[in-house]
């Protein structure tokens, strides 16, 4: 199932404003600890790790545990240093990979 | 409704004669108490799996941050006080710091009390944040305590405890 991801980042930005980026992907974040009606535990099958790249450089990274509800939401800040792009990847289990780019100009 | 008759099971009558009372248990009788052991073995087997004891919660903060000592405040854990479905609750976490090169937050840790697991989130920062605040939807099992304890530049590390009322647990929805 491919996993749908939204990003929301401001198009244009002031050179050094704290923007403000919010996250969601869609994906069960099965935990692991619930069992089916026949009895059977479901294997989990969660989003380990979201993180985010301005031009190359890591700023932002997050470790997700099964408590994170389902189609995970996160929210962070950064400043707006130069024009570039912002590169996000979500990494799960079953060897989920996903990577999204945003585009921001700062004047 | 259980019928006011001398036929039902008491201690008393267990423990005056030391054997089961089988020969005045009527039809209606034997029906309720099955009814009810069946209701006794759905509530069992609905609950989740393995309950967080309750020093998880301290093991878990210890595995993550080592022996280091955690002071209250600089932390500000957002969450409803009453919650009335812990499947979705949504969280935010904001540090008082200023975030230069010198002094910022490096790391933000989320921990529950009752869930199956106790790590919530945990999310690594840096100066180009510009302001340590975070926020995400989490699950929650049953009414219990959060912790967020942030980790600065400088090596010391802060808290806030949050308690949380859920009126409907995650975990134990209907499967289709």
């Amino acid at each position: 199932m491919a996993a749908r991801a939204l990003i929301n980042v401001p198009k244009t930005a002031k050179r050094g404003q704290v923007i403000e980026i919010k996250t969601l992907i869609s994906h069960v974040m099965e935990t692991g600890y619930r069992h089916s009606t026949t009895g059977e535990s479901i294997p989990r099958d969660i989003i380990t790790s979201m993180s985010c790249k301005y031009n190359g450089e890591q700023i932002f990274e997050t470790t997700l545990y099964p408590a994170i509800a389902a189609n995970p939401f996160v929210t962070f800040h950064t400043v707006a240093t130069e024009s570039g792009t912002l590169t996000f990847t979500w990494i799960g289990d079953n060897g989920l990979s996903v990577t999204e780019e945003a585009k921001i100009v700062v004047s | 409704m259980i019928p006011k008759s001398g036929t039902r099971f008491s201690d008393k009558s267990m423990r005056k004669e030391g054997t089961m009372p089988t020969l005045n248990v009527t039809r209606r009788n034997a029906f309720i108490a099955g009814g009810l052991a069946v209701a006794g073995a759905a509530i069992i087997t609905r609950r989740p799996a393995a309950a967080n004891t309750p020093g998880q919660m301290e093991q878990a903060i210890r595995s993550i941050i080592g022996e280091a000592a955690v002071k209250e405040g600089r932390v500000t854990l957002e969450l409803p006080p009453l919650v009335e479905n812990g499947n979705v609750v949504a969280m935010s976490v904001i540090v008082d710091s200023p975030m230069t090169k010198d002094d910022h937050v490096k790391a933000i840790h989320v921990f529950n009390e009752k869930n199956p697991q106790a790590n919530v989130i945990s999310m690594q920062l840096g100066p180009r944040a510009g302001r340590a605040q975070v926020s995400t939807r989490i699950r929650l099992a049953a009414s219990q305590k959060l912790t967020a304890i942030a980790e600065m530049s400088d090596g010391t590390y802060w808290s806030d405890t949050q308690e949380v009322i859920v009126t409907l647990a995650a975990c134990l929805e209907d499967l289709i």
